[in-house]
């Protein structure tokens, strides 16, 4: 059974409507629509494409929402599944936006105490997935300088060595050097190691 | 130009935002809150309330950053913050359009190739660090307040916050909510 667009449409955008925290919140319940309830794809199909949304960047629901559109009804139907995905945050957060300005927040009150207690709570929720990151990373005790070094840097706010992209791309190539070498075979190791 | 300034810091968020919405928020940090195009209280309500509503963090902070940047600028006018709203929000996910159809037949094709598994396996350790980053960041006066006993009361907070969120199930909603109670009865 193939799917209408505004099927696809009302499908994430529900989806997008009822999920909080997005990400991996989101895939079970996308699944749940599309391969349990709609069967517009099978399991097999849906996991290939999961495999592909998060080996890229950017927002994970938004790239899972592109890759089952594409997959359905082609390049239409993944701007029709994102679309759906994004149009609720989109509508409640310019509400909010709208409505709760900061010069609202400060001049309020019961709002400022509200947030006084709100914000390091925030702290925390993001403290947490720092721990649970590093054990899904299999961070040891030979690995941990990385995410450090990285932290700190970032945190120091000194020139180059504070954006974060620069260590997206070293993160990158440095495990693209050291797993080619570790693949390669030692005749190419003797005919490297002339130097030093 | 504050919309160009926008779309081209958008653009490098979807572009390198690997590892998801938290891994995220030292990108937005360094693009947007270090220009002082928002401040840094500002940056942690919109995480508070992209936790307190639904849909991705990415999606939320782009649409909320993308209003409040142009009057911070000094366009006055919900027209403008609209705008900028719009315009943000689409940047962000325009990456994902353009890797999902491009990059997609690539990756799935080399799946299991060096390339592709040597760029994770380094990749994932920095993932960490950028949220850890993020963490550290937002650990300032902005947030924990500066006067000794608000500093006091902030850790202890965050603490609580931190055992709740990891050591049990209890929904970060939840944990918002009980937090904006307590600030309540506090302050």
């Amino acid at each position: 059974m193939s799917a209408t667009y505004f099927q696809l449409f009302i499908t994430f955008f529900k989806i997008g409507l009822f999920t909080f925290g997005g990400g991996w919140a989101m895939i079970s319940i996308i699944e749940r629509e599309i391969v349990d309830k709609h069967h517009w794809l099978d399991r097999e199909d849906f996991l290939d494409l999961l495999a592909v949304a998060q080996s890229l960047p950017g927002i994970l629901a938004v790239n899972i929402s592109v890759a089952v559109g594409d997959k359905i009804r082609g390049r239409s139907g993944s701007i029709f599944s994102a679309l759906g995905t994004i149009l609720p945050s989109f509508v409640i957060i310019l509400a909010i936006a709208i409505f709760l300005t900061p010069d609202t927040i400060n001049g309020n009150p019961t709002l400022v105490s509200i947030f006084k207690g709100i914000r390091p709570a925030v702290v925390a929720l993001i403290v947490a997935p720092v721990i649970s990151s590093a054990r899904a990373a299999k961070i040891g005790w030979k690995t941990i300088w990385i995410p450090v070094v990285v932290a700190l840097f970032i945190w120091s706010k000194l020139p180059v060595v504070s954006n974060p992209i620069l260590w997206i791309v070293l993160g990158g190539l440095g495990g693209y050097i050291i797993f080619r070498q570790a693949l390669s075979h030692r005749p190419d190791a003797e005919e490297k190691g002339g130097g030093i | 130009m504050i919309y160009l300034k926008l779309i081209w810091s958008y653009f490098k968020i979807g572009l390198f935002g690997f590892g998801g919405g938290y891994a995220m928020l030292s990108l937005i940090e360094n693009e947007i809150v270090s220009p002082g195009w928002i401040t840094e209280k500002m940056f942690t309500d919109i995480v508070a309330i992209s936790q307190m509503t639904p849909g991705p963090i990415g999606i939320n902070s782009a649409t909320y950053i993308g209003y409040v940047a142009p009057g911070e600028a000094g366009f006055d006018g919900w027209w403008w913050g609209i705008l900028g709203s719009l315009i943000c929000t689409l940047v962000v996910v325009l990456p994902s359009f353009l890797l999902v159809t491009f990059a997609s037949r690539y990756i799935r094709r080399h799946h299991d190739s060096a390339l592709v598994k040597g760029i994770f396996s380094g990749l994932r350790p920095v993932v960490v660090g950028l949220i850890a980053s993020a963490a550290l960041l937002l650990m300032n006066g902005a947030n924990f307040g500066t006067e000794n006993s608000d500093i006091i009361i902030s850790v202890a907070i965050c603490v609580i916050a931190f055992c709740t969120v990891y050591f049990t199930k209890i929904h970060p909603i939840l944990i918002i909510i009980a937090a904006g109670f307590a600030g309540w009865l506090i302050y």
